[in-house]
This record gives structure tokens, C-alpha cells and sequence, in this order.
């Protein structure tokens, strides 16, 4: 079980964890069996809620006693009320849903703050495998055939930047990961964090200004 | 039998026990009768702590009762939920003191249609009001008033006693600390209404019935009753659960008969279901309980919309359903999440995958009980109970 009652988080979300100020409302989507949800009620004393697709994962996760219901990003979001929550989460899962526009739209609209991860599609290992192989890239991130991926919507950092433009939604931080999750050090410059990152994650907020 | 004002000892287990509710302030019902005799047949398990914080009320099913962990009177079977309720259980009685009542309209002892009516000596058969669910409800309230406690720690119950957990959400949101809902619905579909209109078409058609004064003809209508039941258990499986368990496969004979005995297996445990059935059930029951069932429809009671019935609740919820389950389908379950997701409730939810139908909440699945089993214990941690033995051990 990747449960981890010790207090070992996977690297990234260790890094998503520290964001969370004890006592946010918090709802993770795509939870898994809720190994951050556990975190955040033990260390934060967040009373936090999951959605997640599998159904081994849900019971795992409601077993260890958290508030997780099964669905997915695409059709569950909606139903929330506006700004239920404080932090609403999701890690690794965008490339996975069928429209992660209105996702994001949705995930702004219940939630003050987004925090989103995802697999960089502009790192230079990708391009260099479309380039001189001229087959769909499998790397240790995006480790999947083609023709058996969860993953249909792949972005690069740079495509997400543009989508957070249309959508009028602030970047307040972003931050490039390595493929293990751990942060690199990277000049604050997007195209340059675009061909080196592997994940990227992102903190969003609604701008009514528009923009970044 | 005891008087209806609360009790100030606290109540310890004792099974199949009748109270008399409603003298002092009658019983109001959704159909505008008012009731001052209520008696309600009930047992109890486990022991009520001294701040009355640890009670669990466990609703039935259409056709169960309060016997939920002691034999039943009839048949001798062992309570219908009996793997689940006892020491170090999953409803440990160590822990919690664990409350079940046979509903209103039922005939194992509480106030219904088989019963004598007070007012004439005699049973009450079709005079008996139409009732609801949340009659049903409002009469385990008043129980619950008996036993002095304020608020449940969890209402639980599949099916018709799923229902009784989302009405007691509703109508009673501060007295319910945590609900779980099983393989039910917040209202019956038209398919159910229709599946228990040909159980109730079953019983009147039987001549023995006569107009449901069965009781004073010396007689019961016990061929009806039966096909009701048959044709009900049908809805409780599942089509891969009855190949498994028969297939096509034969009764006692080598061959086919080319008649109308019950050649295959599938038919001969039917019409034992069936005239089992009769034994422990009264048919008039039969119907004011379908009845019951069919006019449960909390979005319908609040605007259409389901959230309304939910808005402000501080209950937490864990709703479950089963995937071959197709009298109470997923969906039905997936409405009532997504209300509380409107409403921002606390909600867990699992589809739990099994073979074995409706039933399945009866029956051994222990990814089932472990959700049960997960849910209960953060849910007693947030109400500030003692951790089992078994969780102390492990932490």
C-alpha cells in the first residue's frame, strides 16, 4: 500500500504539501489512495476531500478513513459551489482528462487558489526523440505506448502559459521539477525552463485583471 | 413496556423490546393522521456511554426488522447484519451502542397494518394510514428521544433503510453525526414503483387477501405474498450471480418434464423464497411498506433540486453501491453525491465491484467492510471516541 503512515510523501507532493496553510480547505483530484489528503490531515490539520477515477483507489483511501469520492476531473467539478475551497490539486492528471480547459476553469471557479502538475511535452528529451527516432516519445515521465496512454492531452510549459493568458488566470508561481519531482534551479525565463524541465508545477489564482 | 419519557439510566443490549411512543405528543404523519399509540419493537446492542455519544441507529430493509443481530423469532436464523454487529466487529458493540427498530408499517412488533388498532380491538388491516418514510423516521426519532440521546453517531442502512439514512440527513441534520448510505436512491425510480406495483397487484389478486381483511376471514394471502417475494428477489441478484448459482441446471431430475413443475433450479429456489416469505411477513405490510418506498423523493419534497435537501448539513456522509447492483444502480448514488458536492458536505463515495446485485450489502464483500470499517473510525476519531483495540494496536 502506497500509504505512507510514517510520513514519507513522493517528492513533488511533499513540495505541494508545504504550500497548504494548516487548516485549508483543500480537494485533491486525482488523489490516488489519498497518500497527500493523509498528509495534510496529519500535519496541517487539513480536513481535506479527493476525487479520484480508480475504484481500488477510493476504497483504499475512504478505508484510511478520508473523504474521497469516486469520479473524475471532467465530470465531478461541476457540481461544487464557487469557492468551496481554499487549494484545489492536481497533480499529474491534466494530460489525462478529456477537457483540461474547462477542468481549470472549474478548478479556479471552486477554488481560490490551483496548484497543477504536469509532464513538460517541451523538454529537450522529447523533442530530440520525436526528432531523430520520428516515434512518440516514452520517457520515465511519459512512460507509456501511444496506443495504450491515459495521457491524451499533453502540454508543453509554454502551451499551459498561453492557456493561463486566455483564461485570464495569474501565475503566482511556477516552478520546474526534474523527473523524480525534486525542484531545478532554473532561470526564471520560460523557454529556458521549457526545454529543461520535466514537470513543471504551477500555483494559479483568478485574476480579474486578466493576465499576466 | 415502558412510558415514552426519556429514560435517565443508560440503556445496555437486550434484544426484541417494545416501547409505546406518541401519548403525550401524538405521531403527525406525512398524510395528516395523527398517531398517540405507537408501539415500536426494537433491540439494542453494546452499551450507551455516560455522554450518550456513541449510538448507532442501523435502519432495515423492506423486508428485515429489528433482529438485526439476534435470531430471528421465526425462522431461527441469525440476524440479518450479525457478521457485523458485535464485539470487536465492525459495529463493535465494545464501542458503540448499536439501535435498531423495526420500521413503522412492519409486522414484527412495531405499530402497522397487522397490528391490533387500539381504537377498535381489532387489526387494523387497510385502515391502517398510508405512511412514508419519513414517517418511518419520525417515529425511530421519537425512540431515540427515549433513549435521552441528542445526536446519533451514525445512522446506517441499505436499500429502504438508506433511504431512512438520507431522510434522517434531511429532516434531522444536527442529530446525525455521520450517515451512511447503501445501495439506495433519494427517490424511487419509476422501474421500482413499477416492479413493486406487480408485488402489490400479486397480493390483491389473490382472493384470499379479501380486501386485505385477511385477518377476520381466518386466512392470509400467502400465493400472492409469494409471487410478490419472487418476483422481488429477482431485483436482489444479479444475472451473472443466478447463472453462477444455477445456470440452466436441472432440479432433482435428469431431464426436462414438458410441464410446469419446477424443473429448473433457478424456479425451485424461488418458490422456496416465496413460501419461506409468508411465514415471516404480513402482506398487508407488504404493500404499505412498498407504498412507503415509492413516495420517497427528497429532491421532488424541496424544490426539485436534491442539494436543497442537504444545503447546511454538517453531517459527514459515506455513500456506497455496488456494481452489479441494478434495483439501486450507481447512479442513484452518484445523485446523491454530487448533491452534497453542491452543498460542500463531507462525502466519501465507492462503487464497490461485485457480482452479487442489490444483496450484495447483506452478504460477505470485504472490500466493502473495509470501507465500512474506515469511514467508522475517522468518523469516531472526528466525534472524539476512544480508537478501537485493533486501530491502537496499529498505530
Amino acid at each position: 500500500m502506497m500509504m505512507m503512515v510514517n510520513g514519507a510523501l513522493r517528492v513533488d507532493l511533499k513540495l505541494i504539501a508545504e504550500m497548504i496553510e494548516p487548516g485549508a480547505r483543500v480537494l485533491d483530484v486525482g488523489c490516488g489512495e489519498g497518500a497527500l489528503l493523509d498528509w495534510l490531515g496529519r500535519h496541517r490539520d487539513v480536513d481535506g476531500r479527493g476525487i479520484e477515477l480508480s475504484m481500488a483507489g477510493v476504497s483504499a483511501a475512504v478505508a484510511h478513513g478520508l473523504s474521497v469520492i469516486q469520479g473524475d476531473a471532467d465530470t465531478d467539478l461541476k457540481d461544487y459551489p464557487s469557492g468551496a475551497f481554499d487549494y484545489v490539486i492536481l497533480s499529474q492528471t491534466l494530460q489525462a482528462t478529456h477537457e483540461p480547459r474547462r477542468v481549470l476553469e472549474n478548478m479556479l471557479r471552486i477554488g481560490r487558489r490551483a496548484i497543477v502538475s504536469f509532464p513538460n511535452f517541451g523538454h529537450w528529451r522529447v523533442r530530440a526523440h520525436l526528432l531523430f527516432r520520428g516515434t512518440m516519445p516514452v520517457t520515465d515521465t511519459l512512460a507509456y505506448q501511444w496506443y495504450d496512454t491515459p495521457n491524451i492531452h499533453f502540454c508543453t510549459i509554454r502551451d499551459f502559459l498561453d492557456l493561463c493568458r486566455d483564461l485570464a488566470v495569474r501565475v503566482d508561481k511556477s516552478i520546474a521539477l526534474d523527473r523524480d519531482g525534486r525542484v531545478v534551479p532554473l532561470p526564471r525565463v520560460a523557454g529556458i525552463a521549457n526545454l529543461f524541465a520535466d514537470q513543471a508545477l504551477f500555483v494559479l489564482s483568478r485574476d480579474p485583471a486578466g493576465g499576466e | 413496556m415502558s412510558a415514552a419519557e426519556p429514560i435517565s439510566s443508560l440503556p445496555a443490549a437486550a434484544a426484541d423490546l417494545r416501547v409505546t411512543l406518541g401519548h403525550d405528543r401524538p405521531i403527525r404523519l406525512d398524510c395528516g393522521i395523527e398517531l398517540n399509540h405507537v408501539t415500536v419493537a426494537y433491540s439494542t446492542y453494546g452499551r450507551l456511554n455516560a455522554d450518550r455519544s456513541n449510538a448507532i441507529l442501523i435502519c432495515h430493509a423492506l423486508t428485515g426488522d429489528h433482529h438485526v443481530a439476534d435470531p430471528h423469532p421465526i425462522t431461527g436464523k441469525p440476524g440479518w447484519w450479525s457478521p457485523l454487529v458485535g464485539p470487536g466487529r465492525l459495529f463493535d458493540t465494545d464501542r458503540y451502542f448499536v439501535i435498531c427498530s423495526n420500521v413503522l408499517g412492519g409486522c414484527m412488533g412495531t405499530t402497522g397494518p397487522a397490528e391490533i388498532n387500539p381504537a377498535t380491538g381489532k387489526p387494523w388491516g387497510l385502515s391502517f394510514p398510508v405512511i412514508t418514510i419519513g414517517d418511518m423516521v419520525e417515529v425511530q426519532a421519537r425512540l431515540i428521544d427515549h433513549f435521552g440521546i441528542a445526536q446519533l453517531f451514525c445512522v446506517v442502512g441499505g436499500s429502504m433503510g438508506g433511504m431512512q439514512v438520507l431522510e434522517w440527513a434531511h429532516a434531522h441534520p444536527e442529530r446525525v453525526f455521520a450517515a451512511i448510505p447503501i445501495a439506495t436512491a433519494a427517490r424511487h425510480s419509476a422501474q421500482n414503483i413499477a416492479f413493486n406495483e406487480v408485488g402489490r397487484q400479486a397480493i390483491m389478486a389473490d382472493p384470499d387477501w379479501c380486501e386485505g381483511d385477511y385477518h377476520s376471514h381466518d386466512t392470509r394471502p400467502k400465493r400472492g405474498l409469494a409471487v410478490a417475494r419472487m418476483a422481488a428477489h429477482i431485483t436482489y441478484l444479479s444475472e451473472p450471480a443466478l447463472h453462477q448459482k444455477f445456470g440452466r441446471n436441472l432440479q432433482n431430475r435428469d431431464e426436462i418434464t414438458y410441464g410446469f413443475d419446477a424443473d429448473f433450479q433457478v424456479e425451485s429456489y424461488l418458490r422456496h423464497q416465496g413460501s419461506t416469505f409468508v411465514d415471516r411477513f404480513d402482506a398487508n405490510s407488504y404493500l404499505y411498506i412498498t407504498r412507503a418506498m415509492d413516495y420517497f423523493d427528497l429532491a421532488g419534497e424541496n424544490g426539485g433540486v436534491l442539494a436543497n435537501a442537504f444545503r447546511g448539513t454538517p453531517s459527514r456522509f459515506c455513500v456506497i453501491s455496488f456494481t452489479s447492483d441494478w434495483l439501486f444502480p450507481t447512479p442513484e448514488s452518484r445523485a446523491v453525491v454530487h448533491a452534497l458536492n453542491a452543498v460542500a458536505a463531507s462525502v466519501s463515495f465507492v462503487e464497490i465491484r461485485s457480482d452479487k446485485g442489490h444483496d450484495a450489502f447483506l452478504l460477505d464483500e470485504p472490500e466493502f467492510h473495509a470501507t465500512l470499517a474506515g469511514f467508522l473510525d475517522a468518523a469516531a476519531a472526528h466525534r472524539g471516541l476512544p480508537p478501537s483495540p485493533a486501530r491502537r494496536i496499529e498505530r
